[in-house]
């Protein structure tokens, strides 16, 4: 028998069949983002030049022709992109702080404290998740208005500091794989929880926090839903929130919106390169089982 | 109890208190408010009237638009969850299969994936632009006349469905992790009996992944109750309701006719609606899931 197995590594023209349809289908999966960055840079004759109104595409006019750089500067000057950057920022600053801090502490009591009616309110922690944001959407959002907080970005952040359940589980998961014996040497040497806590278990968890501080800088920074509904004011808009505006204001600029689409997605590409281990990883912890 | 469990409880809730005061300030305290509310004619501004089960009786009796929502949900879930879950693992076996640049393919079936919702909606409403868009320019090298997608009530819903199968490396993702698990030996004495390469998903690889891909069908039927921010951005709802989703339509009566009470019923109706789902999901979970043979 062999060691390596033959059925992971196939015979020569099995390969190349293979390599085809690999191909082919990463065609539909890239092509979208290529047309996006390329519209972006194409004048508006170029665009109006193909599809199925004009002449078909071809090869060619996957690329401009020329490239106007300007689209970008002239996208900013109609929708005030910079401003809406510097809002989501501030909001995925906000946002990690206060998800990071409760839901560490969260997940350090389920994970390493013994107290009465632990595991069960792990377990409706658990089954938080699978509710539906709806059903509890009109009572939140009474009390938001009732506080005097619509149209402010309270809520949006105050939220995040009461830990988000799917942060917890995540953060449990790490902890538990902490050797306990550790924490009991610590309790012996008559180190309080929050010593511990803070001076043992944060700084070995660090992987599993950056994996967290990824999670919700993306969430955050994809959040439609709640600015749609407690942002009125320009002025406040994220780039999400303002890009759904700029589409439904100026439909038909398509260069200028596919400049914008690609200002707000460029970052998450590039964090994506740079993270790409803690996304993957992130994703199928929490995925596989 | 002596002082120290007692000490011990003390620390334990101090520590879980975000979680316990949040989950019952937005969580469990609303909940339970909207099922008051569902039973209320509530519109913000002035307080909630008592009205018994008018607005079920409505819902059920009296709006087509409700059944609309339904249809337009039930069928999106039955067609693009399964759609879903048979690319992303088909994707899958693709890529666990040893060939160069792997990672490589493995990077740009992903990419989507992460792609921010708003972005992918402002993209395909450009790519799915009836006279200039890419989609039916490549479909005319073809010699095909392509429809008006989204702006079309035939074609809008499959249009999103389409959309939906984009993002499938992110699922894809998941099945390569459960790939990766399925024991190598096992493959090794099915190749030394012989077996064929269909027998052997269907003998060694479906069995192993099948609790994934049972995870990705409750996700993926939950997540359709909840799909909003495409449907929002790219149609709507329309034309013609024929992408009136039901959350869509849940936030339509709330937020735009401010009609909260009602809305609070069709959240809970929602509600019963997925727990039934994921229950029955769960029954049929003994005929075809396996755990715990790894």
């Amino acid at each position: 028998m062999q060691s390596d197995s033959r059925w992971l590594a196939p015979q020569k023209w099995h390969k190349i069949l293979v390599h085809f349809c690999l191909i082919a289908l990463s065609l539909p999966a890239v092509l979208p983002l290529l047309w996006m960055v390329s519209t972006s840079l194409k004048p508006d004759r170029e665009i109006y030049a193909t599809g199925g109104g004009g002449s078909a595409p071809t090869l060619a006019s996957l690329l401009p022709q020329a490239i106007k750089w300007s689209n970008y500067a002239e996208a900013l000057a109609t929708v005030p992109l910079g401003d809406y950057l510097r809002n989501t920022i501030f909001l995925c600053i906000v946002s990690i702080i206060g998800a990071i801090s409760s839901s560490s502490l969260v997940a350090y009591g389920f994970s390493k404290l013994t107290f009465w009616g632990r595991d069960v309110l792990f377990v409706v922690m658990l089954g938080t998740m699978a509710l539906p944001g709806q059903v509890t959407m009109i009572p939140v959002f009474t009390l938001f208005k009732n506080l005097g907080w619509y149209g402010t970005y309270l809520p949006l952040i105050v939220p995040a500091f009461f830990a988000s359940p799917f942060l917890v589980f995540l953060l449990t998961q790490f902890f538990r794989t902490l050797p306990t014996e550790m924490l009991e040497a610590g309790r012996v040497d008559g180190a309080t929880e929050w010593r511990i806590f803070i001076q043992l278990v944060i700084p070995l968890s660090k992987p599993a926090l950056a994996t967290c501080t990824l999670f919700v800088f993306l969430g955050t920074w994809n959040e439609f839903f709640g600015p749609l509904l407690y942002i009125n004011d320009p002025t406040k808009y994220t780039l999400a929130y303002g890009l759904q505006q700029f589409l439904s204001n100026y439909g038909g600029a398509w260069s200028y919106l596919m400049a914008a689409a690609t200002l707000f997605t460029l970052p998450i590409l590039v964090l994506f390169f740079f993270a790409q281990k803690t996304f993957i990883q992130g994703i199928s912890t929490t995925g596989g089982k | 109890m002596s002082r120290q469990k007692r000490q011990q409880n003390l620390i334990g809730y101090l520590f879980i208190s975000p979680w316990l005061i949040g989950f019952s300030v937005f969580t469990a305290w609303p909940f339970l408010q909207s099922l008051w509310l569902s039973f209320t004619r509530y519109d913000i501004i002035s307080e909630p009237k008592w009205v018994g089960f008018a607005n079920y009786h409505a819902l059920f009796t009296q709006d087509p638009q409700f059944w609309q929502s339904l249809q337009v949900t039930f069928t999106y879930a039955a067609v693009a969850v399964p759609l879903g879950i048979l690319c992303g693992f088909g994707l899958a076996l693709l890529l666990n299969i040893r060939i160069k640049g792997q990672e490589i393919y493995r990077t740009l079936f992903y990419i989507p994936s992460i792609v921010p919702a708003v972005a992918t909606s402002v993209i395909f409403v450009w790519i799915m632009n009836p006279q200039i868009g890419l989609l039916n320019g490549l479909l005319k090298t073809v010699g095909i006349i392509g429809p008006n997608w989204l702006n079309d009530p035939t074609w809008s819903l499959t249009s999103l469905v389409l959309i939906s199968l984009w993002g499938v490396g992110g699922s894809m993702v998941i099945y390569l992790a459960g790939l990766k698990d399925v024991p190598l030996s096992l493959y090794e004495a099915s190749l030394v009996d012989g077996a064929s390469a269909w027998h052997r998903l269907k003998a060694i690889t479906w069995p192993f992944m099948t609790p994934v891909i049972f995870f990705n069908l409750i996700m993926g039927v939950i997540g359709s109750f909840q799909y909003f921010t495409n449907a929002f951005i790219m149609t709507n709802g329309g034309p013609q309701d024929s992408t009136l989703f039901y959350s869509l339509y849940l936030f339509n009566r709330a937020f735009r006719y401010l009609d909260m009470g009602y809305a609070s019923a069709m959240a809970w109706i929602l509600f019963v609606i997925v727990v039934g789902a994921t229950s029955i999901l769960f029954m049929t979970q003994k005929k075809w899931v396996q755990y715990g043979n790894n």
